[in-house]
This record gives C-alpha cells, structure tokens and sequence, in this order.
C-alpha cells in the first residue's frame, strides 16, 4: 500500500508503489476513489483519478488492487445506465440519491436478480472460449448467449438448468484436473479488444430511416461513422435517431462529456418509445452510458472504452451492435487535460501526440467478424462519433483525425441549421464509402438505386454552380431547363432530404418509401423537361398541382406510400400536359418496385 | 476606491428583530494549522512548505504581517510544498512574515430563506447594509453533480411575452439558455423585460430570482437591482454582485455562489428558481487570467483547456429533479468578443447550453428591439415545451414556417443587393417583402410589451396570409384551414 505524494487535480502522485503495473487500478484515499496507473517512476505511481480529488490530503493511502480497469459482461447490462466507470447510476440512486457522490460504488450487474439459464451443451462435451453453453432471455427483445470465457478450455463436467444470478456457477469445465467454474458474467479489461476469428469487410445497409442517410450517405454493418458539426447542428439529434431506428439487434449510446437534460431526454423516450416490430419498449435493446460534463473528466476517457468493450461482448454473441459517442471531443480533451497535469510535451492545440492513435485504436474497434467459438456466428459493431470542432472549424486535429480513420462522413453545416434545415447534413461534402458494400441489398427494394442516387447527386452539384450565376444576375435570366433544375434541386432538398426528426410520420423513413420518394421527384424532371421541350411556359410548370403533391409525400405513412404515391404519379403526368402518351419508358417502372422485387 | 455601496443599502425585505446573524462557532481553532515557511511568491502564487493535513483545493487564510488577510486556495499539494492561489494576487506579502492558516475547508455559503431581500458581493457577504444571514445550512458552492439518471426532462413552457423567444427559441423551466451579445447591445433591457413578463401558464406557484453580477459596471448592477426593486421582485430575489472594480479573482466564486443559492431554494424550498448571471465573459478572463498565473498550457486563444469543463459545472446546476417540485433555469448573458460567435467563449457556452438567443447589431441599428437574430438563436428544449395543452397545436407547423420563409426572404435580400430588387420575380419580392414584415412585426415590440404566446403565433398567420398559400408545405393542410386569415389570401405567383 502507497501513499499520496502529491495532487493536482486529477492526478495524483503515489509512493510507495513499487510492484504496481501501469493501468492497474488503485483506490485513493480513506474513501477508496477509483483511479488507473499511468506511470511509474522508481516506487512512486503516476495516477489518473477517474473521480473528483477535491479535498484528498497527502499521505492519504492508496491501494493498489491488482486488477486493471474491465468491464463486467453479462445479463443485466441492457436498459441499464452507467457512468463512465460502469456504475449504475439507478443503483446509485437508491444508495447515495439524487446527486452523485464520490467514492461510491455500485455494481454494474445487479446481484440479486435470477436469470433463466437454458443450457445447449451437455455433460462431457468439449468447450473453449467463445463457445455457447447456454441463453439467459435478458429481455423479450434479445437473448442473452452465455460464452465460455476467453482462455479456458476443457470438458463440461457439470452443467446446470434454472434460475441463477449472475455469481451463481452454472457450469464446471475441467481440463486435466483443472476445475474452472463458469457463471453468468464475465470481466474484460476495456483498454482491449475482444478477439474474433476473422475479420470482414462491412456489408449491408444499417437502415437508419434517415432519407439522407440511408439513401445519400449509408453505413454499412461494421462501419466506421463520424459526425461532425459546430454546436446546434444537429449531432446528437442524429445520433439519437440512430440508435431509436437502427435495425441493430441492440445500441449502445454513450454521453460522454454532453449534457445532462439531453441524457434525460433520451432515457425518459426510450422508456416510452416502442420497437416498431414487437412493440416493446425500446430500452429493452439499448445500453446507456451517460457521462456527462460536470461528472469527472478523466472518466470521460474510460466511458469510450467501457462502451465499446460491451458492444464487443455481444457482438461476439453474432449480434449487430450500433454504437454512437457523443462526443468523442470531449473524450480527447480529457487525454489532453490529463496531459497537461503530466507537463508532456504538447501536439497540435495541446493535445497529447497520442491522441490520433488512441481514437483509431478505438474506431478500430469496429467491424463485422467471425465469432470466436461455436456456433458459427458473424457479429459486428457499427461506430458513428460525434466530433464537436471548436468554432466549427473542421481544420482542428480531433476531426482531422477522425476523418482519416471513418468510412462515411455525415458533415452537418452551420449555415443549414440556421435555416432549420435539418438534418443539416450537407450533401455537397458528406461521403460515404460504403456504397458497394450496400448495393446488393438497395436492389432488393430499389432496383437501380445507384444510379438514380448518382443522379440526384449531380442535379445537386448543378445546382451549386448554378447558384454562383444567380447570384450575378438573378434567378429570372436563366433559360428554362436551368430554373427547372433548380426547382427539382429544391424539391430534393426540401421534400426529400428534409426530414424533422420531430414529425410523427416523418421522423422514420422506410428505405422502399425514400426510394419511391425519389424516383417520383426524378420522374416529376423528367416529365416536366418534356413539357418544357414541347413549349409549355417554366410558370406553368412550377405552379403545376404535381409541385404541391411531391412537397406533402413525406407526410404519408410508410406503409401506405406505395399505394398513395401512385396518385402523385398521375398527377404528375395528368398535369404536365396531354403529351403525356409520348412516353412509356420511365413512367410504369415504379409500380414494379413497390412490390420490391427485381425482374 | 471603494464604489459607493448606498444603492444596495436598504433594498432588501424587513430583517426580522433579534438576529444578529454571527456565524455560529465553529470549533475552528481546533483544526487550524498555520505554514510559516513561505518559499516562494509570485503573480498569485505562494509556494510554502508543505502544510501537513491540507486539503486538495480547500480554501484557506493568508495572513500578511501587515495584518491584511486574504483567503487562498490549496490548488498543488505534496509532502514538499504546498501551492497556494492567493485571491486579490500576493501583492505586500513577504516570505518571512506571511501565514497561511488551513481550516480544512471549502468554500461555503450559509444558506436560508432569509437570503432573500439581500445583496451579497461575489464572496457571499452581505453589502447592502443589512445583518449576516442566519443561515440554516452551510453549502459547499461547488454543488454536486445530479445523477442525469434523476433528472426530469425539463418541459414546462415558461412565456416571457416576447415573440421571437416564445415563438421560435421556447424557453422552459430548467433549461440553461444564455444571451450570447455585443457591447451596447440591449441585453440588460432583454433580460430585464423576461424577468419582469416571465409567466408559466396557469401555476401560482413559489418562484425566485437569484442574481449574479459578474465583473460588470456598477450601473449595470444598479440597473438590475433598480428593476427588480421597481417590479417588487426584490424580496423574492437574492443578489450576488461582483462589480468591476472588485477583485477579479472572486468572479470565479460568483456565479457558483448563485448557484448554491439557486439549488437551495429548489431543491430544499421547492421554488422555481430563475438564474440570471452577467457578463460571464468576464468570469472567463478570470479563469484565463488564473490559468496564466499557474503556467497551465493554454488552449484556444489562452483560454485554458477545461474552460469547457469549468463553465459546464456551472450550467449543468440547472434542471429538474425527478419527484422534487422547484426547479432551476438559467440565463446566463455574455458579451461576444468582437462580435465574433466562434469566439472560444461563445463557442464552449454554446457547446454546453441548451441554446442561446443571439443579439444582432443589424438588427439594433435597423432599429428592431429586440435585435434578435432567429437564425443563429436555439432552443433545444423547444419541442419538449410546444405544442397542444401547452401553447398551441399549430406552434411547431407555424415555427418551421416562419423559417423557412424567412431564411427564403433573407437570402433574397443578400442576392437582391447585387443584382437589384427588380431582377427578381414577384413570388420571390414576395418573399422579400415578407423578411422585412417578419423583422418589423414579429420580432420588434415594446420593452413593455407582454403577448401571449397566441398572439405571438396570431402574427404568423398573418405574415403566411401574404405568401402564396400552395407554399406552406411545412403546415399540415388542417392548420391552414383552421388558422389562416381568410381576408387576405392571394392566390398564389399565378394570381
Ligand atoms: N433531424 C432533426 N429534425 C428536427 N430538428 C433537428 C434535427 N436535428 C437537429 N434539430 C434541431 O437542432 C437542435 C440542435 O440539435 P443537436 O443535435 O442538439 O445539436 P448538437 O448536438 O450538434 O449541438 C435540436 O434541438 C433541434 O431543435
Ligand atoms: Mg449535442
């Protein structure tokens, strides 16, 4: 046992340590405060402390624990609340009440609640780590798969069936008269990541029901995301709507260093809001860890790390884990506090060198695997991050860092957040790499949807250019097909990547609904460019009844778009002239989609 | 030097007869121990050796041989030495003479109800005349951070009668939503005008109003405290004044003080608790000026890098408790250097606050009052605060609206100054016609103007009812039929 040497805010300098490892974790003080070793020097210890130190004194001890900072793994993690240090924060309350007070503890997984454990192996089967002996129904939404602990191996030599709680042991595996009971949890340093068998490339559409998103810019399962965006864009709107409409098996939402009315929100609508499919509370597949700003900065650092070392645990489950951080800026000045207090030499903006490998070593933690273990399963872990830049400046080294390490770029723009564009997410500098990965499974519901997202896209970047020219002489002098290209850039814009998180028959948009929405809006250009073509006014065109129409689709219900749509059709071709029979190619096509099946 | 302190004499309620407020004895001589050996002293620090027992950030006395005393803060501690920030700088301190005496202590206001009526300076202690307060509690001003899972989502409007915050940036009750100005810009007369109109819907219920002056003139103080005096809020309102010409050091006190006052009368009073604190610019160059003296490596423009962390402990005392009845909102203001909202302390207030109502020098020299600038102002807590049972059931279609035809007008005016007014097609000059109408009929009223929020929304309508009805695609089609004035439809860019 050492004592405190020195404090200055949250590092502490212990002697007396000789024998402690670097991140092993060490109470402080009489009340035993949680901190991680970051450094040694002869027998005094470097300390970070994860919790406030505001009255510590010198000489205070500090005890070494042998352990280093894990996450507790098992049933009982979803629709919990955490800090960054996995406590639970409903457990806290009951204990300490309203208000956070340091240096208590609180299990992340509760104690005392019995779980019904279903066994799949039997008696005499050979096991090792990775592999499923048995399923806890952890909530009517997702099955719990208890996994051998990694590095264990041997033959089941008792297994059990029934209701237990998370210590009680549900199975033995013994191996050369090595006995190793197994139970319901398991603990995993957080600073490393799970194995996996093998690694693949990401695939698949994470369907986000965000129009711009899903269409525009998609993730793809095991996807790397960032989010960045000036104060009042939007990032945590977005990132809230990610883990609401997901189609993840389960979420994980981590609040690090953000506020705590947002935390409330999130937490009191998930309670209320329902999985489409089955109708359950959507808390049922979610993990919330909520550090907020006025909680201790250090354990901002660890909150990340806890969260992905979860997400992990049941990816290796075979599940399909999205999990968003808000936001990791916060995440890396606390490395940059931390360095100050260490007087390290700083990098760019003070932050320590090592910040842009500790954020990749924490993107990298996403990715869709080979499981470990029998049986066969593929998981993956989807990470989208928040990144908040000073002054909105993209230049700083958190988002520059970011933006080498993410597959998709969903960039939200000042400008259009102060117009109430939301989501403000600029189509002109957002990417997405992930758009071969999900082009298979657009085809299923959108046949040609490549293509016809290509299309937008370059009446998009026509319309920028063309803007320059309005700007010197006005909107009024350019010739037809220009100004009818503007109006279908609006539309585009306005009624199809507009989307109010807060509207009730908007705030989720099924994928076959966005492709229908867009193909009538490219069909509307195509028809009205004929009409221009055969004379007809661009006044006539604008004030078309076909304009109004496409401005309400978002207001129709998903599923009964593909029916209604086909009334904006009509009017669209009843409007735009009698010259309507001319054509035959482009009109029919959409019928066939709604059925969602390629030819 | 000292600024006259009449104007804060007298202004408070009654005291009551017989309290003669002494702070009750503490067994303090029991736990004082006192550093003799002073190493080192500099800007604001003293170095001493170690004082054995002190306490990481207590606060502690600084005894000069002169007989000054100063109080201090433990900000380093080891088995060596023992780092003291003196509050006031260590000006007249010499190393042999000057005591430093540890208490074991952090910085604590005594509170009860009695603090209302008063005015303290930015230490807690009384400046109006009056007796200390006999306090029923000792708080530590730094507070504790509420568990963000007992919070109650903050969701109850709070109309403060003018249109572009009830309308467009709603306000509600245990939001933090800070005034982001401009020196000159009428934000006192802002802030003046909510604390006077600041209703919530049908509930008479118990309500304060703490006040912290940070670092700002002393007729500013004055002014605030004449208008609370003058609306009779004054005995329902406690006032923390630090003025400008006070040490710069206690502004890092101020605005925590306020606080605790603040948390007190919520959470153990019950009352709705409305926070104005101003200018906190000022508390920021305390904290950058404080960073300085302790040769911390500085982030943007010299402020330290936990200014976002240090301004969040502030701001995030205001909320809502699960199963508590009060509740704490707060305003901060801050003045924008240079106008500039990029500014690190807009920036990090901006990144932490649920929001911010922006002041516009345009506006202001257009003659607009107030000049708020709907575009870079927010709310976040907005949706959570509107709608059917709480304001209307058209407000959130009509929000959009206003927007989007505002942002449509206000982009026509910028194209309109290079090529002309008349370069443009009637629907778009009605667009254009249409920002002025909004600058000059919604957002412009009187200071003493107190509407309704239906009124507010009544306005709107009557700005749509100019524009070409097919274009208000962000109104549900029921809405319009319900509330858009017949009288005045046009028909459209056809018509
Ligand atoms: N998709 C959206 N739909 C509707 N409103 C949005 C959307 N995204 C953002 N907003 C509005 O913008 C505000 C700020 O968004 P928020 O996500 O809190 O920003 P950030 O986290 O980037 O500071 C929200 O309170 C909301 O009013
Ligand atoms: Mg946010």
């Amino acid at each position: 046992m050492g004592t405190i040497w020195r404090i200055s805010g949250p590092l502490v300098i212990a002697e007396g340590m000789r024998g402690t490892r670097v991140y092993e974790v060490v109470e402080i003080g009489e009340e035993g405060i949680v901190g991680e070793v970051i450094g040694l020097d002869g027998d005094r210890a470097v300390i970070q402390s994860h919790e406030e130190t505001l009255g510590l004194r010198a000489g205070e001890p500090v005890r070494p624990t042998g352990r280093t900072l894990s996450a507790e793994l098992g049933p009982g993690l979803l629709g919990s609340i955490y800090d960054g240090l996995q406590k639970s924060l409903l457990a806290l309350i009951s204990d300490s009440g309203e208000f956070i007070r340091r240096g208590v503890k609180a299990h992340a997984l509760p104690r005392d609640k019995k779980w019904d454990f279903t066994p799949v192996v039997d008696k005499g089967d050979a096991v090792e780590g990775g592999d499923v002996i048995g399923t806890v129904p952890e909530t009517p939404l997702v099955e719990h798969k208890v996994m051998v602990p990694h590095g264990v191996r041997g033959r089941i030599s008792e297994i059990r069936r029934g209701e237990y709680t998370v210590e009680d042991m549900v199975a033995v595996v013994e191996n050369n008269g090595d006995r190793r009971e197994i139970n319901l949890m398991q603990e995993w340093p957080v600073r490393m990541a799970r194995p996996y068998r093998k690694r693949r490339d990401p695939s698949g559409l994470l369907t986000t029901g965000m129009r711009i998103i899903d269409y525009m810019f998609p993730l793809a399962l095991g996807g790397k995301a960032a989010v960045p965006g000036g104060f009042g864009t939007g990032k945590t709107v977005t990132q809230q709507q990610l883990v609401r409409w997901a189609e993840t098996d389960l979420n994980i939402y981590v609040g690090c260093g953000e506020r705590g009315n947002e935390m409330a929100d999130v937490l009191h609508s998930f309670r209320d809001l329902k999985e489409p499919k089955s109708g359950r509370p959507l808390q049922e597949k979610e993990i919330f860890i909520a550090n907020t700003s006025n909680m201790p900065v250090v354990a901002r650092e660890a909150s990340i790390f806890v969260g992905v070392t979860m997400a992990e645990y049941y990816r290796d489950m075979g599940y399909d884990i999205l999990l968003v951080a808000d936001s990791t800026s916060r995440w890396a000045e606390a490395m940059r506090e931390m360095g100050g207090r260490l007087e390290e030499m700083p990098g760019e903006e003070g932050f320590p060198s090592y910040m842009g490998s500790r954020l990749s070593s924490f993107y990298e933690r996403a990715g869709r695997v080979d499981c470990i273990g029998g049986p066969e399963r593929v998981g993956s872990v989807t990470i989208a991050g928040a990144v908040s830049p000073p002054g909105a400046d993209f230049s700083e080294p958190v988002t520059q860092h970011t933006l080498r390490i993410v597959g998709a770029l969903l960039s939200l723009d000042t400008s259009l957040a102060n117009k109430r564009h939301f989501p403000a997410i600029n189509w002109l500098t957002s990417h997405s790499q992930y758009v071969t990965a999900v082009r298979n499974w657009w085809d299923r519901f959108d046949p040609g949807w490549e293509v016809t997202r290509a299309e937008a896209q370059r009446i998009l970047q026509k319309e920028s250019e063309l803007e320059e020219i309005v700007r010197l002489v006005g909107p009024e002098s350019l010739p037809d097909d220009d100004k009818l290209l503007l109006l279908v850039a609006r539309m585009i814009r306005e009624d199809f990547l507009q989307q109010s998180a807060f509207s009730e028959a908007d705030t989720y948009c099924s994928p076959e609904k966005a492709g229908l929405m867009m193909k009538t809006i490219l069909h509307f250009h195509e028809k009205a460019k004929e009409m221009l073509d055969a004379a007809m006014p661009f006044t006539s065109v604008r004030s078309s009844a076909a304009v109004a129409r496409i401005a309400r689709m978002k207001e129709i219900k998903n599923e009964e778009f593909a029916d209604k749509v086909k009334a904006i059709r009509e009017e669209i071709d009843g409007s735009l002239g009698a010259e309507a029979d001319r054509d035959d190619g482009t009109v029919p096509e959409t019928a066939e989609t709604k059925e969602g099946v390629t030819p | 030097m000292k600024m006259p302190r009449t104007l804060f004499r007298g202004g408070a309620a009654e005291y009551r007869p017989g309290t003669t407020g002494r702070k009750p004895a503490l067994h303090e001589d029991l736990f004082v121990r006192e550093g003799r050996a002073i190493k080192k002293a500099g800007g604001a620090l003293l170095i001493a050796k170690a004082i054995p027992g002190t306490q990481y950030n207590e606060i502690v006395e600084v005894r000069l041989s002169n007989g000054t005393v100063k109080a201090g803060q433990a900000i380093d501690i080891s088995d060596e030495v023992t780092v003291v920030q003196v509050f006031g700088g260590v000006s007249e301190v010499d190393l042999a003479g000057t005591r430093i005496r540890c208490k074991g202590e952090t910085l604590k206001l005594p509170v009860s109800d009695d603090l209302l009526g008063r005015v303290l300076n930015g230490m807690g202690k009384p400046i109006d005349g009056g007796p200390a307060v006999i306090p029923v509690d000792y708080l530590d001003i730094n507070g504790e951070a509420i568990n963000p899972a007992s919070r109650e989502p903050p969701a109850e409007f709070i109309e403060t009668g003018i249109s572009a915050i009830d309308g467009l940036n709603v306000l509600v009750r245990g939001q933090k939503l800070p005034v982001f100005s401009g020196a000159g810009l009428p934000h006192n007369r802002i802030a003046a005008q909510i604390i006077r109109q600041a209703t919530v819907k049908g509930k008479g219920e118990n309500f304060a109003i703490v006040f912290g002056a940070v670092g700002i003139s002393y007729d500013d103080a004055a002014f605030f405290i004449n208008n609370l005096r003058g609306t009779g809020a004054l005995e329902r309102a406690v006032a923390f004044v630090n003025t400008a010409s006070d040490p710069a050091i206690e502004r890092i006190s101020t605005p925590r003080l306020a606080l605790t006052a603040a948390e007190y009368f919520a959470w153990q009073r019950d009352m709705h608790v409305l926070v104005i604190l101003t200018d906190m610019t000022n508390y920021c160059e305390s904290l950058r000026e404080l960073s300085a003296m302790r040769e911390e490596i500085p982030s943007r423009r010299g402020y330290p890098g936990y200014m976002y962390t240090d301004l969040a402990t502030i701001y995030e005392r205001a909320g809502r408790i699960e199963g508590r009845k009060g509740s704490v909102t707060i305003m901060p203001i801050l003045t924008m250097p240079d106008d500039d909202i990029t500014h690190p302390i807009p920036d990090l207030t901006g990144y932490i606050t649920e929001g911010q109502i922006v002041l516009s020098r345009s506006l202001e020299r257009g003659g607009v009052y107030p000049p708020i600038d709907v575009f870079l102002s927010l709310s976040r807590m907005m949706k959570e605060g509107i709608g059917p049972g709480k304001t209307r059931e058209d407000h959130n279609n009509v929000f959009m609206q206003l927007y989007a035809a505002y942002a449509e007008g206000a982009y026509l005016r910028e194209i309109s100054t290079i090529i002309g007014a008349d370069a443009l097609g009637d629907r778009d000059r009605l667009y254009l016609e249409n920002a002025d109408r909004m600058e000059r009929l919604f957002i412009a009223q009187r200071d003493d103007e107190k509407r309704s929020v239906e009124s507010t929304l009544d306005i709107a309508w009557e700005l749509f009812s100019r524009l070409p009805e097919e274009d208000l695609k962000l109104i549900s089609e029921a809405f319009i039929a319900k509330y858009l004035p017949e009288n005045n439809r046009t028909g459209g860019d056809s018509a």
